[in-house]
């Protein structure tokens, strides 16, 4: 995989430009992506247990509730797929809208493809790595290549944990507990608000496109399909890069990555 | 093949080809600074969305749960305490388990 300083441009809004000064750092500043990845990815990776007892109460085989976490991978299309079978909508229906209810992972590697800056065939492996999860805790890294070993981490340890549980869900293993009774129903909020929460320090267009994004989503939660109003949130960036001058975008996007 | 499985399989291809398009644009594109930024903004809007629907929301119902809005607050105290990352995310988790445990929520 090519360094960022092979790939650098000037303008990278994320560049690792301390490496070369304290290159014995690097190894110290891998350990904590690493760390936090495999804790989120283990946390929220359970509650694939709700996902496969879902699925199967559905109507799907536990090899179908497999194959989604294996295969799709992605929380909101899954549930949005076995919602739509347990109503009895259409097959087609209930597939196109799992489908549209992904394309918030295009988004999220739109922004990705310039921080991890892979090439060749591994991106095919990366991206089924995409998830809100994984994007997060790349993002919040100070350097590209705390950015690739939080990704990294998140995804192995996600994509473990999260097929173990659909398999344990699906054959009746989320009878047993409830994920919300360990509080695990807060891990995916309060990880999300602390990965943003340098952002929103960052600058006041941040906290505006944040705030804006929440409101959005709470708003229209109640008359569209779960899912549709998070992907509808990022109208708040839209509406932020249209509404604000190229200048003064670029400005504070070099400084997000200091 | 069964249609269940069709729909399960097709699912898993859009999924997988909506994830790979964004690392398969061509740089070029992603030098308009207009783009860029767009791209950086998004995951905040996205994220921010996302944890205000999870904490205020349980399908298509605006709900209040204590417990987990006393988390989410716990994990603001936290964060505003400068709290690394794991611990951030535990008092999170264990302020909503142990107000369900006292029968909050």
């Amino acid at each position: 995989m090519a360094t960022p300083h092979e790939r650098g441009r000037p303008g990278d809004p994320v560049r690792d430009d301390t490496r070369a000064v304290h290159p014995g750092r690097k190894d110290a500043r891998a350990v904590r992506p690493v760390r936090d990845g495999i804790l989120l990815g283990l946390a929220v990776g359970i509650s694939g247990l709700a996902f496969g007892a879902a699925a199967v109460s559905a109507g799907l085989s536990v090899g179908q509730a497999s194959a989604l976490s294996l295969l799709a991978y992605t929380g909101a299309s899954q549930f949005a797929l076995a919602g739509a079978i347990a109503s009895g909508g259409s097959l087609l229906a209930g597939a196109t809208g799992a489908i549209l209810l992904g394309s918030r992972n295009a988004l999220y590697s739109l922004r990705l493809a310039d921080v991890l800056r892979v090439r060749g065939l591994a991106r095919l492996l990366a991206a089924q790595g995409v998830t809100d999860e994984s994007t997060a805790l790349a993002l919040a890294q100070p350097d590209p290549a705390a950015a690739r070993a939080g990704f990294g981490a998140t995804f192995a340890a996600l994509y473990l944990t999260w097929n173990a549980a659909t398999l344990a869900g699906a054959i009746g293993a989320g009878r047993v507990g409830s994920p919300a009774a360990l509080g695990l129903d807060v891990v995916g909020p309060a990880a999300f608000l602390a990965l943003i929460w340098p952002r929103l320090a960052s600058g006041g267009t941040e906290r505006a496109v944040a705030a804006g994004g929440a409101v959005i989503a709470l708003t229209l939660t109640p008359v569209l399909p779960p899912g549709a109003p998070v992907i509808l949130a990022s109208v708040a960036a839209l509406t932020a890069v249209l509404g604000g001058r190229p200048d003064v975008a670029r400005d504070t996007a070099t400084e997000a990555a200091q | 093949m069964s249609a269940m499985w069709i729909a399960v399989l097709a699912t898993a291809a859009g999924c997988y080809a909506l994830k790979l398009t964004g690392l398969i644009v061509p740089e070029r594109l992603l030098a308009s600074p207009r783009l860029r930024r767009f791209a950086e903004l998004v995951p905040v809007a996205l994220l921010a969305g996302l944890v205000a629907v999870q904490a205020g929301a349980k399908g298509s119902a605006l709900v209040l749960d204590p417990a987990r809005l006393a988390g989410l607050a716990a994990a603001v105290v936290a964060l505003l305490l400068r709290a690394p990352f794991l611990v951030v995310i535990v008092v999170a988790a264990a302020t909503a388990a142990l107000l369900r445990l006292a029968g909050v929520g």
